[in-house]
């Protein structure tokens, strides 16, 4: 993001900003320390986020610490994303009433109302919650993530209302990464640790000497708001510190995912025995899915009142490790772990690139780490192609 | 009140508890008696309405000779018969003596062992007839009664997911236990449907919902032991609630 429009603020400028967007009615959601973990939640002022913690996560493990600083966004992701207020795990879609009296024409006779389907009922379709929300601290990943989700939700046959609406009310006050965990590979997928675009705001913490935070203007509501904030124009130094500790941290990332090639190499060997091995361990607990900001995948519920007259329909968060999401006429296709690990891998880091343009995976760690067996994708794609490099090697030795 | 479906409660081995899950519907149970008939209810009232029913609810392992006869007369008066709580549906906590010699248990329990008639094993009511709904759990949850209810009254099918309890957890938001604390939890392979109750309370699932579908017990067990949870205690884990459940039972069968 340009720098000649940056200017640097100090902590307590942060609080002005979380009481300016408060005071207009917003909701500010925001890193907050709960049950040992760094998750979301609405704040009403800058003390609730989680100062001075720092998370030490590897796969299937999360520990919180005292870093020995007042660094304000010193831990990477946790096991919320955003995902959470964008995309929740239940949305409303309609509700249906039996209005008695039952077409014999079928559905459609009443189009153009849009209320009643022909069968004798009238269905009203969910109002999505209007408020706006600000998030603060937002990763790069995490905006990555969100863009990819628009691409599924909005720029796809099918435009999810219910996203839509809450996407246009969400304002984004990211945070340049500088506290990345052991699990996490954004500097891999090209989505980190630098937030490029898909912000209002970018903030860079900076912790030498003076604590602030280098302010990057996004959008013109994004430079609206820090116009309202005490702030000063940031010189060359703040820039240079910034730059240092956001490439402090791309040198931090723990494990790297090769993306080289990876699209052939997964959807090459889909028999891979490193896949059988993967299914012994797996769980098929959803939790790598339901912790994924990119993943989508949901069910519907369909719910009748006591009455029996009114039907509620539910959008509901649904993963493909389990067994009714392969559900369809004739039965289930996938039925085993390894059906359904191999849906998942091939998906995020394959098929999804045909599908939208882009992996499916912006390198948050967060499946590695919540992962309650600490199965690592990462690990699971390097043996596979270690295993195809060696065959190479073979092949090539014995010609 | 003619006309309305007929709905009875059947009890086999069991504490009662699924069944005053129904009686807890306490907002929902007048309503809900406008659009079905209790029949056959003893725990609620003394009305006793000949079959046949719409709909049974069964709540109990089979445990006796005369149980297993009784399940077969209740299947042939009923139109749907909804298996109701852990007890039904793997044989409940009382499937514990299925390892172990019945006999020398009642002498151990009972002063006078040769009243009892009793059967080797304790069983589910899949193992006797044929069941159209489970709804695990002990005890199980009011929401997954009801819902099943109004489901079969209204002829749609019921929100019972076979997903795990981790399912739940995630949705509510809960930070995983094994990850945060290396607390031994059974979500992983447990049936969706409390709510992730425990983990709520920084409690590990104790598995009362019974398996999920397709639950890789090694797995989890594996990860128990690197957390340090010695094999006995794995051993108890799966055989505490629905221990009688095959996946359960093997797994614990493993850890001695
Ligand atoms: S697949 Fe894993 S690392 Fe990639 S975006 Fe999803 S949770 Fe993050
Ligand atoms: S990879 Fe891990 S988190 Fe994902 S379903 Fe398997 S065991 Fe669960
Ligand atoms: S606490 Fe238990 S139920 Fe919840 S996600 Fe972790 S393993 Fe699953
Ligand atoms: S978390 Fe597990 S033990 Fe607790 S109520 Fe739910 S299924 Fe039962």
């Amino acid at each position: 993001m340009a720098t000649d429009t940056s200017s640097v603020l100090l902590p307590d400028a942060l609080e002005v900003i979380v009481q300016e967007l408060r005071g207009r009615g917003w909701r500010v959601v925001a890193p907050v320390r709960r049950n040992d973990a760094v998750v979301h939640d609405e704040i009403t002022s800058v003390t609730e986020l989680p100062i001075g913690w720092h998370d030490v996560q590897t796969p299937g493990s999360y520990r919180l610490e005292h870093r020995g600083d007042g660094a304000f966004f010193g831990y990477a992701v946790g096991p919320d994303s955003w995902k959470r207020e964008l995309f929740p795990p239940r949305a409303a879609l309609l509700s249906a009433r039996r209005d008695g009296r039952a077409s014999t024409d079928g559905p459609g006779d009443t189009a153009g109302t849009g209320t009643d389907d022909g069968a004798g009922f009238v269905v009203t379709p969910a109002v999505p919650d209007r408020r706006r929300s600000a998030f603060l601290g937002v990763r790069s990943c995490e905006v990555a993530a969100m863009e990819i989700q628009d691409r599924v939700l909005l720029h796809g046959h099918h435009v999810d209302e219910d996203y839509r609406a809450r996407r246009a009310q969400a304002f984004v006050i990211a945070v340049n990464c500088t506290a990345p965990a052991s699990t996490c590979f954004c500097a891999s997928t090209g989505t980190g640790p630098a937030v490029r675009a898909g912000a209002d705001l970018v903030l860079t913490e900076i912790l030498d000497d003076d604590h602030r935070f280098l302010a990057e203007v996004g959008t013109t509501e994004g430079a609206e708001l820090l116009d309202l904030v005490p702030r000063r124009p940031a010189e060359p130094a703040d820039v240079a510190a910034a730059a240092r500790a956001v490439q402090a941290a791309r040198h931090r990332m723990g494990v790297t995912l090769d993306t080289e090639g990876l699209h052939d190499l997964l959807l090459g060997n889909l028999e891979h025995p490193r896949l059988d091995d993967v299914a012994d361990r797996c769980l098929c607990c959803t939790n790598c899915t339901l912790a994924c900001p990119t993943c989508f995948c949901t069910t519907i519920e369909d719910a009748t009142d006591l009455s029996g007259d009114v039907a509620e329909r539910t959008r509901v968060w649904d993963s493909c490790f389990t067994l009714r999401y392969s559900e369809m006429h004739g039965g289930r296709t996938r039925t085993s772990a390894r059906a359904r690990y191999r849906q998942w891998l091939t998906h995020k880091l394959a098929t999804w690139v045909d599908q939208f343009g882009s992996l499916g995976c912006v390198g948050c760690g967060r499946c590695i780490t919540w992962c309650p067996v600490g199965i690592d994708l990462r690990a699971e794609v390097a043996a596979i192609r270690a295993d195809q490099e060696a065959g190479a090697g073979r092949e090539g030795a014995s010609r | 009140m003619a006309g309305l479906p007929k709905l009875a409660v059947w009890k086999f081995s069991s504490c009662d508890g699924c069944q005053l899950s129904l009686l807890h519907c306490e907002d929902e149970l007048l309503p809900l008696l406008g659009r079905i008939e209790i029949a056959y209810f003893p725990e609620a009232t003394r009305t006793e309405l000949d079959g046949p029913y719409d709909v049974s609810l069964v709540e109990g392992s089979v445990t006796t000779p005369e149980e297993a006869e009784r399940i077969e007369a209740v299947r042939d008066r009923s139109e749907v018969l909804v298996a109701i709580g852990a007890c039904a549906t793997t044989g409940g906590i009382q499937a514990l003596r299925n390892s172990a010699d019945v006999d020398e248990l009642a002498r151990v329990v009972y002063a006078h062992p040769e009243y009892l008639d009793t059967l080797e094993t304790s069983s589910p009511i899949s193992a006797h007839v044929e069941v159209d709904h489970e709804i695990q759990g002990c005890p199980i949850s009011r929401g997954q009664l009801l819902d099943t209810l109004l489901a079969i009254l209204t002829g749609r099918r019921p929100n019972l997911p076979q997903s795990s309890v981790c399912m739940e957890c995630k949705m509510l938001g809960t930070p995983c236990l094994m990850v945060t604390s290396g607390i031994g939890c059974l979500g992983p392979v447990t049936q969706a449907g409390c709510g992730a109750l425990c983990p709520s309370y920084d409690r590990g699932c104790f598995g009362c919902y019974g398996p999920k579908e397709l639950p890789n017990t090694a797995a989890l067990a594996g990860r128990w032991s690197e957390l340090g949870i010695p094999a006995d205690a794995v051993a108890r884990a799966f055989r505490t609630f629905t221990g009688n459940a095959p996946a359960f039972r093997e797994e614990s069968d493993r850890h001695g």
